[in-house]
């Protein structure tokens, strides 16, 4: 099945690429945006979705510092969002 | 003794880091897939781009075959360096604590740096002197050293800490201006400055020489003990 895997800096990490999105946006006349985030998209076929998690912990992500979410083509979740727990 | 220093596809400043090692010991060139660690006696993961730095930097070398012998190597005791993208293949590997994240500022840096070293009791920082400032390049877009405050705290009581940015000089918005950190076990080291570009007058420094003469000495002494 396709799936999507959802990687985002995680949340109190200085995300200097958002930021500099956040600030060109108004520069362009697009007022009112804040927290922006960039993050990446992994699209795949997977024969065994409930392998997805693991491929995450051990390579789509780096659990430490970002936090991912896993859908399905349409949107739905497919598996628990992960990452490591909040930094201190 | 030997220096084998990895060579991936991508990588590009393992041939310095190899003049660099031959100043004061042998070294030799180590093929990424190649798991043979061919007898050396420490290791450099060097700088560069290795696998393109795909997905994450360091992200995939991680699993090159010899890896798995670097890790095999370092849960020996053996030493392991690594250099720029060998010290963000290091944390990736999960064989130094945190992680490397874009620059604050998002531009590529390449500029000389002081750097002070916090701990000269280590194999790697031996051949310098606690406080003293050494003078070596950084070259990265992805060097912001990052790791969660508990982790930071420990690395800090247990000396783990070995080079910091000197105050004022932190070019990448590294945590706590750490330019290099230790593992728990005290042998393998990775830093985001170039210790292999500062081992010439020509170039302005031969601060560099020091870590290189560090890990030479800890190995001929271990050898003769």
């Amino acid at each position: 099945m396709r799936a999507r895997v959802l990687i985002r800096p995680k949340a109190g990490i200085l995300d200097p690429q958002g930021q500099t999105v956040e600030r060109a946006l108004p520069a362009l006349g697009f007022t009112g945006v804040a927290n922006v985030h960039v993050g990446r998209l992994v699209e795949l076929d997977v024969e065994d979705p409930a392998r997805l998690p693991e491929m995450c912990e051990r390579l789509l992500a780096n659990p430490l510092i970002e936090d991912y979410e896993i859908l399905a083509e349409d949107g739905h979740p497919l598996a628990a969002a992960g990452g490591a727990a909040a930094p201190a | 003794m030997t220096f084998g220093i990895l060579r991936f596809p991508g990588s590009c400043d393992e041939v310095d880091a190899q003049l660099a090692a031959a100043r004061v010991g042998d070294a030799r060139l180590l093929w990424h897939a190649d798991p043979d660690l061919h007898g050396v006696d420490a290791v450099i993961v060097p700088g560069g781009f290795s696998y393109g730095d795909y997905l994450r930097v360091g992200a995939i070398a991680r699993f090159a075959p010899v890896m798995e012998s670097v890790a095999e190597f370092a849960a020996g005791g053996g030493l392991v360096l690594g250099i720029c993208n060998g010290f963000q293949v290091l944390c990736e590997a999960g064989l130094l604590p945190g992680a490397l994240l874009p620059n604050d500022g998002l531009r590529f840096l390449c500029r000389q740096v002081e750097l002070e070293v916090v701990n000269a009791e280590t194999p790697f920082t031996r051949a310098c002197a606690a406080g003293r400032r050494l003078s070596i390049p950084v070259k990265h877009t992805t060097g912001r050293y990052w790791a969660p405050d508990a982790t930071l705290d420990e690395l800090e009581a247990d000396g783990q800490v070995l080079l910091r940015y000197a105050p004022g000089q932190n070019p990448n918005g590294s945590a706590r201006d750490i330019a290099g950190v230790m593992n728990a076990g005290g042998n393998v080291f990775g830093l985001m400055p170039h210790p292999e570009h500062a081992v010439d007058p020509l170039t302005g420094s031969v601060d560099g020489l020091r870590i290189f003469q560090s890990i030479h000495d800890d190995v001929v002494q271990r050898v003769r003990v």
